[in-house]
């Protein structure tokens, strides 16, 4: 007699994490490469941050969904530690986990509170001014302020230097994220290895974008 | 050779246990670890103190009874071996050697260096077969060919000594590469595939009421697994647990 | 009392399939009322276990270690035979009954013999379906490779791990009945002695290892699948736990013990290393196969070589000497384990051994990965005379057919033995020997059956390489269940078994106070200083080659060594708890009486046969020599107090299918 698969069933938090996982990693890609856009053109930086503050399928259909992957991601994530942690109630004298497993592989808690902790920041700096701008204050839509704002926000070089550092850990959470979540979701073959690697070259990429970015802002103003 | 052991002694699942220190001489590299450990109770018995007790049988790396985390390591340092056949020419003359038992919630230690590692039969119960009675009454072994690759990938699987080096290695205590071995071999062949849903389902959910941990892909198991079972299992493992799960 | 051997009439090939279908046997409802005890988890045991339970009986399986799972038959590595004749090269049941009767110097009983043959295929056909991952060829059947002894391929094998992947086979199927709650698994438990209740065996008495606790158990039959004891001589292939406590326990309740001087020294194993061995590991016989065993032809080469001035690859062709292949040019290399290890023996006694100790033989693969390397270099089209492409590609295959044991090589020896002969020495193995059974696998006490290594039945004086799994498989899945049943049969209506009455409270009672007395003792020595003295007397004169002399000393060395145990050994620790000191107090008290009945028993058998080897009876060429006129029986001893007391008995094998000729392999 079979049991039946269980929501809470170890492999389906895991596969949970792995999908949320990835959808956020498209998530990145998307605000990578639009941020990115600050670096080049003020103008068409600003546009697109309009369209996106005010399309209404961003605002209401993928930003709800975002949030929900966002808070998936890191509720799965504390409650696996949790049981993980539990699961060793009586820790080693010694523990040598650097013989066998990479450090980012290890520590995708401390690399994932960093992100949460940045995400605090972040919405500090942007998200919240933004709400307050829409619907606190109530005023109307400007196509011209994001630029500002933004090269605003990186004259602080302490603020500019936690960014930095956020974008770095974000790296180390990438390069053991992405080809975890493709084991996770049971892929292991030639095409899972391909695609590792294009999650490795994602992994040093995408947060080094991020680093330019900000470092660009910074110094250029 | 001349060493520091620090051992964990327990004198059963009650007691707090902790770290002692044993100073011992006269090692020779090519002794085995666990021949080392003989020497050391041959002088505490000598003493009137009591041996340090620890699990062990084939001493060839087969039967997997022997279970010690070495240094930091589950078996030692060495590669692709278990602890009875670890050698004492591993370590260098005036080594702290620190050796403790394989530690999960679900191994609870009973005495010293001995766990219980009885959450792994229980897997095994809850599925770790194939339906066929043993009557001998089955159709000839040639009529089904099976597929080399396939034969041999599951053989490799199959070489799991069930030892527990991957729990007690594995930041979170998962038992996944143990498991999904199991499942793996069975999977892989056709006598196994009939009732493969069922099959995955059952471990997995007994694994999980075990108390073992979370895999989170670390790949740590695969490199302390004395037989090298492959990463690919979990995969498979995973990937059969999915499909099971949609079939409902 | 005069042994009856309870062998059906009829023809030979007749006998089993007649006895199945005229036993008596049990309906499955009334199995549910029927309870049997397994002591070991094995092959043997834990097939029985397994097969018994999805019978419909009530199963109680003990083992010593933490699962069924590690039970020593997990270390064979070899392989199993089966006369399937898939090869097609002449295979059959009676070449196959006949290989092993031969083999086993003619000191098996046919019958047991012939049934085993007749089983061996079902054997196959039952992992397979199981799921036991057995080597196969590219089109996907199973393959072969050939053993000492044989001139036929038909030995099946899961690389150097064919035990193992049986003995989880055999788990698998127990798991099934124990998760069925048919099986209730007793792990970690010793069985240290039998309960007999109006002269059958009714129960036993076990200590729980992890508590100490004492329990007794009742069932309607006692099954013995204990396995060997070759530890009696300290050092041997054995694992450090595998002990003849229960094998002996129910020899000192009334069951005889058969041939205890058949003792196999297996030809393939690394050599002693020093004084802190703790136990001698096995290189499987299949290297046999491809491996050629020789040692320098030379006394000053031999000399050199252990001085470590010469290499053994410095020696050219002609200054080595293959001495099987010269000894036995028909069999060469796959010469019987017996004759290997003898032959092994007299050049190293000779002064041509090549390790510091001067026991140990070279086993070399060089012609064998130049053989590989042309074959291969030629299916794929390349230069078959590029001699480092050659010994790369003859390597790999060498590697794809006995890496882990390679492997495992050069973790002990730490040298490569792609590039090296590997040293090798003989070691002790396997035990022929056993509690005597008749027909059904019952020993001499009513219910109580003793199965696979730990009984005598099949191989005689010697057996040849992959038998014991085949036997131990064939006891558990096919033979046993049938034989038990009729023993049951009129047991159906008798209920559960109480375990309070007298005969269980006796046994217990003196179970505890030989634990006590252990734990009281107060003695100097360890349980581990005495055993490696027996060990040393074991190997020294009762070893691979016997004489009176010597087996006359041994009798009285272990005699005396015995008094000395009890008076001196040390116990530390307390008896309500995990005490891994008194577990080996108990098993080596045991092999202290064992040892001295072994002699015993070799100095009475006047001949050498098989893994029995008298230096007084040999011939010229320095063979075995048999004497049937006086010897061809079982000798089977009855306990009376004490080892040198035993009382023998005769049972007398009559070959009426196969002639007794001289063994001849050259």
């Amino acid at each position: 007699m079979a049991q039946s698969a269980q929501l809470n069933a170890s492999i389906l938090k895991k596969v949970a994490m792995a999908l949320s996982g990835i959808f956020l990693i498209t998530f990145l890609a998307l605000h990578v490469t639009l941020n990115f856009i600050s670096v080049i053109s003020e103008n068409v930086f600003n546009e697109v941050s309009h369209f996106m503050g005010y399309n209404p399928l961003i605002q209401y259909v993928m930003q709800p969904v975002l949030a929900f992957g966002v808070i998936l991601h890191f509720v799965m994530g504390f409650v696996l530690t949790a049981q993980n942690s539990a699961a060793r109630p009586i820790s080693y004298a010694r523990y040598n986990g650097a013989a066998n497993a990479s450090w980012s592989s290890r520590n995708m808690i401390i690399s994932g509170l960093v992100i949460l902790a940045f995400l605090g920041l972040h919405f500090y700096d942007f998200w919240f001014p933004e709400l307050s701008y829409k619907y606190v204050a109530g005023e109307a839509p400007n196509a011209t302020r994001y630029y500002e704002d933004l090269v605003h926000k990186f004259e602080s070089p302490v603020r500019t230097g936690l960014y930095c550092i956020s974008f770095i850990l974000l790296g180390f959470h990438l390069w053991h994220g992405f080809a975890s979540s493709l084991q996770s979701m049971g892929m292991h073959n030639k095409y899972s290895r391909f695609l590792s690697k294009v999650g490795y070259g994602f992994a040093v990429v995408v947060p080094a974008a991020f680093v330019i970015i900000a470092l660009f802002h910074h110094f250029n103003n | 050779m001349k060493l520091t052991l620090k051992i964990w002694r327990q004198k059963n699942a009650q007691d707090k246990g902790g770290i002692v220190e044993y100073p011992i001489d006269g090692i020779e590299p090519d002794m085995s670890f666990l021949e080392m450990l003989d020497v050391l109770n041959e002088q505490l018995i000598n003493k009137g103190e009591e041996p340090v007790a620890f699990d062990h049988d084939c001493r060839e790396g087969i039967c997997g009874m022997c279970s010690l985390f070495i240094n930091g390591e589950a078996h030692g340092p060495d590669r692709g071996v278990t602890t009875c056949q670890l050698h004492m020419r591993m370590f260098k003359d005036g080594d702290t050697i620190f050796i403790e038992p394989f530690r999960a919630k679900a191994f609870p230690v009973i005495k010293d260096l001995v766990v219980d590692r009885s959450s792994f039969d229980r897997i095994q119960h809850a599925g770790g077969f194939i339906s066929v009675n043993t009557s001998g009454n089955t159709i000839d072994a040639n009529t089904i060919p099976v597929n080399k690759d396939d034969a041999d990938k599951s053989f490799d699987a199959a070489a799991c000594i069930g030892c527990g080096a991957c729990v007690a290695t594995c930041k979170n205590s998962s038992a996944m590469l143990f498991v999904s071995a199991k499942v793996s071999q069975y999977a892989l062949l056709p006598q196994g595939k009939v009732e493969a849903t069922d099959r995955v389902l059952n471990m997995v959910h007994q694994m999980d009421l075990e108390g073992f941990g979370n895999c989170t892909n670390t790949g740590a198991c695969e490199v302390e697994c004395p037989k090298g079972i492959s990463l690919e299992n979990i995969a498979r493992m995973n990937r059969e647990y999915l499909a099971a799960s949609l079939k409902g | 009392m005069a042994l009856d051997s309870k062998i059906p009439n009829g023809p030979i090939a007749d006998k089993w399939t007649n006895y199945k279908d005229h036993i008596n046997l049990v309906n499955p409802a009334n199995k549910r009322n029927l309870d049997i005890i397994v002591v070991g988890t094995g092959l043997a045991g834990g097939s029985a276990a397994a097969t018994l339970a999805e019978l419909g009986y009530n199963v109680k399986a003990f083992c010593f270690q933490d699962s069924p799972r590690r039970a020593h038959s997990i270390a064979a590595q070899g392989g199993i035979n089966a006369a399937k004749n898939y090869k097609g090269d002449g295979d059959s049941v009676y070449r196959l009954f006949y290989d092993t009767v031969k083999g086993g110097d003619y000191r098996a009983r046919e019958a047991n013999v012939h049934r085993l043959a007749e089983v061996s295929s079902n054997i196959i056909d039952q992992c397979v379906a199981q799921g036991v991952p057995l080597a196969r060829e590219y089109g996907g059947l199973l393959d072969n490779r050939s053993f000492g002894g044989t001139l036929v391929s038909r030995t099946f094998y899961a690389q150097g791990q064919t035990g193992q992947q049986l003995l989880l086979g055999a788990y698998s199927a127990m798991n099934r009945q124990i998760g069925r709650g048919k099986i209730k698994m007793y792990n970690r438990h010793e069985m240290l002695d039998l309960v007999i209740v109006n002269g059958k065996a009714r129960g036993i008495i076990a200590r729980n290892l992890i508590t100490g606790e004492i329990e007794r158990h009742s069932a309607h039959a006692v099954v013995i699948g204990s396995g060997g004891y070759g530890n009696v001589f300290f050092l041997s292939t054995n694992a450090m736990g595998s002990n003849a406590t229960a094998a002996w326990k129910i020899h000192k309740k009334g069951a005889f013990f058969a041939n205890p001087c058949y003792t196999q020294i297996h030809p393939t194993c690394i050599p002693v290393s020093g004084d802190h061995q703790s136990k001698l590991t096995l290189m499987s016989e299949s290297l046999r196969n491809d491996g050629r065993i020789w040692v320098p032809a030379k006394l000053e080469d031999a000399q050199a070589i252990r001085e470590g001035k010469k290499k053994a690859t410095d020696l050219s062709e002609a200054d080595r000497d293959y001495f099987l292949e010269r000894r036995y040019p028909a069999f060469g290399n796959l010469v019987p384990r017996d004759v290997a290890s003898r032959a092994a023996k007299e050049r190293c006694d000779a002064g041509f051994g090549v390790n510091k100790t001067g026991e140990a033989v070279y086993l070399d693969f060089a012609a064998a990965i130049k053989r590989y390397g042309t074959e291969d270099a030629y299916v794929k089209g390349l230069d078959d005379k590029d001699t480092a492409l050659i010994t790369k590609l003859g390597a790999a295959i060498v590697k794809s057919k006995y890496g882990n044991l390679f492997q495992m090589y050069y973790k002990i020896v730490d040298e490569d033995p792609y590039t090296t002969p590997m040293m090798i020495y003989p070691a002790v193995h396997y035990t022929m020997g056993g509690t005597w059974v008749d027909y059904n696998l019952m020993t001499t006490i009513p219910g109580c059956f003793s199965i696979g290594e730990s009984n005598f039945s099949d191989h005689g004086a010697n057996r040849l390489g992959a038998s014991a799994l085949m036997q131990g498989l064939a006891d558990g899945y096919f033979v046993l269940p049938y034989t038990i049943g009729d023993y049951l049969a009129p047991d159906i209506k008798m209920g559960e078994i109480s375990t309070d009455l007298p005969e269980f409270v006796e046994a217990e009672k003196a179970v505890v106070d030989q634990i006590n007395k252990f734990i009281n003792n107060n003695g100097k020595h360890s349980v581990d200083y005495f055993h490696k003295k027996l060990g040393k007397i074991m190997w020294d004169k009762v070893g691979m080659a016997r004489n009176a002399q010597g087996l006359t000393e041994a009798i009285e060395e272990i005699a005396a060594l015995r008094e000395e145990f009890y008076k001196d050994v040390k116990v530390p620790g307390s008896a309500n708890e995990f005490n891994q000191e008194l577990e080996k107090a108990t098993r080596v008290a045991d092999f202290l009486e064992l040892g001295e009945l072994f002699a015993k028993d070799a100095l009475h058998r006047n001949e050498s046969c098989g893994g029995h080897f008298r230096e007084e009876y040999q011939t010229e060429e320095g063979e075995a020599l048999r004497d049937d006129d006086n010897f061809a029986y079982v000798a089977a001893w009855e306990y009376k107090g004490k080892p040198s007391d035993a009382v023998l008995h005769k049972e007398a094998l009559n070959y009426e299918n196969i002639k007794l000729v001289q063994r001849s392999y050259k």
